[in-house]
């Protein structure tokens, strides 16, 4: 059975704004829209694609998190995956327990390819495609922006800060993407209902050996420091002095 | 050398070592590095050794060497290294950083990619981005698209992995003259990950990660034809050319000009917004910039918000005044 692993994270949506609590001990959480991270949703419409391609036999959609994360692995069904695991965690594992997690997950799925988003919105960290690598020894193409399957290997173009760099990786491999891999599709009614008939199994971080070490404690959560609001100016000749006035032009 | 002991004692009374990675495209020093070197020089009584790994480094290790505050230049030669495979360098950093109290390297793409495969081979977490140190063991970095602010303690570690957000320092000054040595490398295994190609912008102008000055457009150029005023007051400016998601996206721009929280992070002298909207995303790249300029027909666009000097008004028109004023101050 050809498979691919997709990581599908549960964060606060793209379109919340977000406030820091009074307390500064954590971002407001309660009663905001919380959805699949936008990038995960790439990596999941990407999988389809090779699956539709013929590519891959099977679409296996990973979450970590706590049991109402169900609810994302469901849309994650209706887009097409095929079955769902679900391995419960209350509080946020930090990059390198969850790859951890993925570990043990390849070893007991043997994946040929495990797609995740490059980074999750909420903390931004971009690190558990590049560990889950490490752990597992095998490949990794990271920011990727276009993904072939080339025989045993696959191509990937990346999107690095010089450009386009294209690797070459042999399979099983972890590829993370970026913004312009694709434009995932829109889930469809009768899909929904299709998808509460799919397995999605549900976990817990013992029965699969995996003691999260937590070693990154949060201390304090600030607002940003805001930039004051300038000047209108009338006309270029108003910017110009403006920008003379500060030696910038 | 290992004259630190985390978590175990109570205090910090030995010197912290900090072990950088460099970047590099095996001819230059990237300026990155010389940001990292500021970052670790804010650790307490840090001792700084840059780390260069590559094929023919002896150029960009002399350079490495010039930078203020850092005691030691390590060069790690191998033609397996002539590309920074992160598959392949990671078994060698990890080798070389043993012993380190801390190991940083750029929040760049090289940087996001090789540091957490490194730090999980060293079984440690890594911290992503920082923009600031508190402590040798406590860190800010940005979170959310860099709508929160998170500080955050590592604990009972061996080594503190982190990427340096280079938005955030200066660059340290190249008045300084460490030492080179060259540091042991075992032979890469490594053969899964193969370099097919690379297509990197060629351009005259100046590189958009470190230019003083960048003009950026928007979605409202409306194509890539037009997307030439931006490059002609850019050229008046002796700016680099930067551009947003939106107008990446419509095809007006190529993605490695793209500014804002998937692109590049920046911290200009002067930011030049033409036709951008000012998405939260894009805010994110640019909150660094000593002084933002908006022009904009929308006069409720949220990046009037943050701007320092904002004009109403059709880029169309407006900007090929401003090329041309500068244009002809340079010639008075």
């Amino acid at each position: 059975m050809k498979r691919i692993l997709v990581g599908i994270k549960r964060v606060v949506d793209y379109n919340v704004r977000i406030r820091v609590k009074p307390d500064h001990s954590g971002v407001v959480t309660d009663g905001v829209k919380l959805s699949i991270n936008p990038f995960d949703e790439i990596a999941l419409e990407e999988a389809l694609r090779l699956k539709e391609k013929g590519a891959a036999d099977e679409v296996v959609a990973v979450s970590i998190g706590p049991a109402d994360a169900q609810t994302q692995l469901r849309t994650a069904l209706a887009m097409g995956a095929d079955r769902a695991v679900l391995v419960t965690s209350d509080a946020a594992l930090e990059p390198l327990d969850a790859a951890r997690v993925f570990r043990k997950l390849v070893e007991r799925e043997q994946p040929f390819l495990v797609l995740l988003g490059k980074q999750a919105i909420d903390d931004d960290n971009n690190q558990t495609g590049q560990m889950l690598a490490a752990l597992w020894d095998r490949p990794q193409a990271t920011f990727a922006s276009k993904v072939e399957l080339n025989g045993a290997a696959l191509r990937v173009t990346r999107e690095v800060d010089a450009g386009l760099e294209t690797l070459e990786v042999d399979l099983p491999a972890v590829v993370t993407v970026d913004l312009r891999l694709n434009e995932p599709r829109y889930v469809k009614l009768p899909d929904i209902i299709k998808a509460k008939k799919k397995p999605l199994e549900v976990l817990d971080l013992a029965s699969l050996g995996v003691q999260p070490k937590q070693r990154l404690r949060a201390v304090h959560f600030a607002a940003p420091a805001v930039r004051e609001k300038g000047v209108r100016v009338k006309d270029v000749n108003e910017l110009l002095a403006a920008l003379q006035s500060r030696g910038l032009v | 050398m290992n004259c630190w002991l985390p978590c175990s004692r109570g205090g910090w009374s030995e010197m912290n070592s900090v072990f950088i990675i460099a970047e590099h495209d095996g001819a230059k020093l990237n300026p990155a590095t010389a940001k990292c070197v500021s970052c670790a020089a804010q650790i307490p009584d840090s001792s700084i050794t840059i780390g260069v790994f590559g094929a023919g480094i002896s150029a960009v290790a002399a350079e490495a060497a010039k930078l203020h505050g850092v005691a030691r230049v390590q060069t790690f030669e191998s033609p397996a290294f002539a590309q920074p495979l992160a598959a392949v360098l990671s078994p060698a950093v990890a080798a070389a950083a043993k012993g380190f109290s801390h190991l940083f390297a750029p929040s760049t793409t090289f940087g996001k990619d090789l540091l957490p495969r490194v730090a999980a081979l060293l079984d440690v977490p890594a911290i992503s981005d920082i923009m600031a140190v508190e402590s040798p063991t406590r860190f800010r970095r940005p979170i959310y698209a860099g709508n929160a602010i998170l500080t955050v303690e590592i604990e009972d570690v061996t080594i503190i992995a982190g990427t340096v957000r280079t938005a955030s320092f200066d660059a340290a000054a190249s008045d300084g003259a460490a030492t080179v040595e060259v540091g042991q490398v075992a032979q890469s295994t490594v053969s899964h990950t193969r370099l097919v190609e690379v297509a990197a912008a060629r351009s005259d102008r100046p590189d958009l990660q470190t230019a003083r000055r960048v003009v950026s457009g928007g979605r409202a150029l409306g194509s890539a034809e037009k997307f030439r005023l931006i490059y002609d007051l850019a050229d008046a400016l002796g700016a680099a050319v930067g551009a947003s998601r939106a107008a990446v996206d419509a095809g007006y721009a190529p993605n490695d000009l793209q500014v804002g929280q998937t692109g590049k992070i920046i911290a200009p002298e002067l930011y030049v917004a033409l036709g951008i909207s000012g998405a939260i995303q894009h805010m994110t790249g640019i909150k660094d910039a000593r002084t933002i300029v908006a022009i904009n027909k929308d006069a409720d666009a949220p990046i009037f918000e943050s701007a320092d000097f904002a004009l109403v008004g059709d880029i169309f028109e407006l900007v090929p005044q401003l090329t041309a004023a500068l244009q002809s101050r340079a010639r008075t």
